[in-house]
């Protein structure tokens, strides 16, 4: 729950602390759901942020674990057009919709 | 009407229609019929037609009760993408109080089967899940793979007045064991003859990319992964809607999920991949009595000599 709230409040304060400390933040909790899910068979530390998640191993019932934990992790719930194959791809494919999430949260 | 309404309608007309004709009995369940010798001798027939189409390659013919083990079940991982299909067998083990109140219970029209227990025995969901345990068990495969030949009674509670949709019906699967290369090559083989098999029928079809009824949310995600893989296949023919048709044949390829699940080895040690294609053949007699009419011996001379030639 830490890292959501630093997540969240990373975001609340996206502004001032500037993108980049934004996003450091989203994908360090993306790295942390994966390691303690155990959703792959590799050590998630040796994947670069673009690197193909189903090449390294992700199973289709690991991915519905992965997005459950995801969803517990930032609060959050991914819509129908998000649970798609694609979107679980990397670690940078989850960031783009965890943000679109986050950000749509706080806009609305 | 809206088009749902009007779907319940045509499904409801085409089964009491089957009923007058006495092709299919009512059980007094939604999904739940018996048969004629008629239904079932278009059933007989096509089964040997299949036969005729794929039966000299060898394939090992298996043939088990409607039923698997609970722990093959689990095993299976059905659990997992199906909860809302499974049907597990539960029966009385209690002693002569427990048996008294079941009695009073029945006899006071409450509700009796809380106190039933699980037994060891499941109903079979799809006619191959219990031949993979058993050619696991044999070790690893010889390099030209495993083909086999099954048929079986399945159930699934998903109760409808659809005739197309029975809660107890029957598979007959082809099922192929092999790397990667080899399942896949017997897949197209598969849709290729599946189609030719229905086409010299007269029937009406299209192949598509299909996704099973995975449950719930987690289950809106497994469906969008098989389809954007294109791991299954339907063959489908309008039976009581064409907006609707219905799937009559299945061409599914399930990469290594029950490789993993019960330990299947390539010869050279791989997890083996696994496909099949699956012909639900009251589907099929539904689909020629609807196409061709209720009585057979007016069908065209040309499906009838495909069928009893």
């Amino acid at each position: 729950m830490q890292a959501l709230h630093s997540a969240r409040r990373a975001f609340s304060q996206k502004v001032s602390l500037g993108t980049g400390a934004f996003v450091t933040s989203v994908t360090d909790s993306i790295r942390e759901v994966l390691r303690e899910g155990g959703a792959l068979p590799v050590d998630i530390a040796t994947l670069d942020d673009a690197d193909d998640l189903y090449a390294a191993g992700l199973t289709s019932h690991a991915t519905v674990n992965l997005m459950l934990g995801l969803e517990e992790k930032f609060d959050i719930e991914f819509p129908d057009h998000l649970l798609r194959r694609r979107t679980f791809e990397s670690i940078a494919s989850i960031r783009a919709a965890i943000t679109e999430l986050l950000g749509n949260e706080v806009a609305a | 009407m809206n088009a749902h309404a009007e779907l319940g309608q045509a499904q409801a007309a085409f089964r009491d229609a089957l009923i007058a004709h006495g092709l299919l009995i009512p059980m007094g369940v939604d999904g739940l019929y018996g048969r004629s010798g008629t239904f079932e001798e278009v059933i007989e027939r096509f089964n040997a037609l299949v036969t005729r189409h794929g039966g000299h390659e060898g394939a090992e013919i298996m043939r088990f009760p409607p039923s698997i083990s609970r722990q093959v079940f689990e095993e299976s991982g059905y659990l997992k993408s199906f909860p809302q299909l499974a049907g597990t067998v539960h029966s009385f083990m209690g002693n002569d109080r427990d048996h008294q109140a079941l009695i009073e219970k029945l006899l006071a029209k409450e509700d009796w089967t809380a106190g039933q227990k699980a037994t060891q025995v499941v109903l079979t969901p799809a006619a191959c899940y219990p031949l993979y345990p058993v050619v696991a068990a044999r070790g690893p495969l010889p390099a030209e793979g495993a083909l086999l030949d099954v048929y079986s009674w399945c159930f699934r509670h998903e109760p409808s007045i659809d005739p197309a949709r029975m809660q107890q019906f029957r598979q007959r699967e082809y099922v192929r064991i092999g790397t990667a290369a080899q399942v896949m090559a017997f897949r197209q083989l598969w849709i290729d003859r599946g189609t030719a098999i229905m086409s010299s029928l007269g029937i009406p079809l299209h192949v598509d990319v299909a996704n099973d009824p995975f449950f719930g949310r987690a289950g809106r995600m497994l469906a969008a992964n098989q389809r954007d893989q294109t791991l299954k296949f339907e063959l489908l023919v309008p039976i009581t809607s064409s907006e609707k048709p219905t799937a009559c044949l299945s061409f599914n390829y399930h990469q290594d999920h029950f490789g993993h699940a019960w330990g299947l080895r390539t010869h050279d040690g791989g997890t083996a991949h696994t496909a099949c294609v699956g012909f639900g053949v009251e589907r099929i007699a539904l689909a020629l009595f609807r196409h061709h009419g209720l009585d057979v011996k007016a069908w065209p001379q040309a499906v009838r000599d495909q069928l009893w030639g």
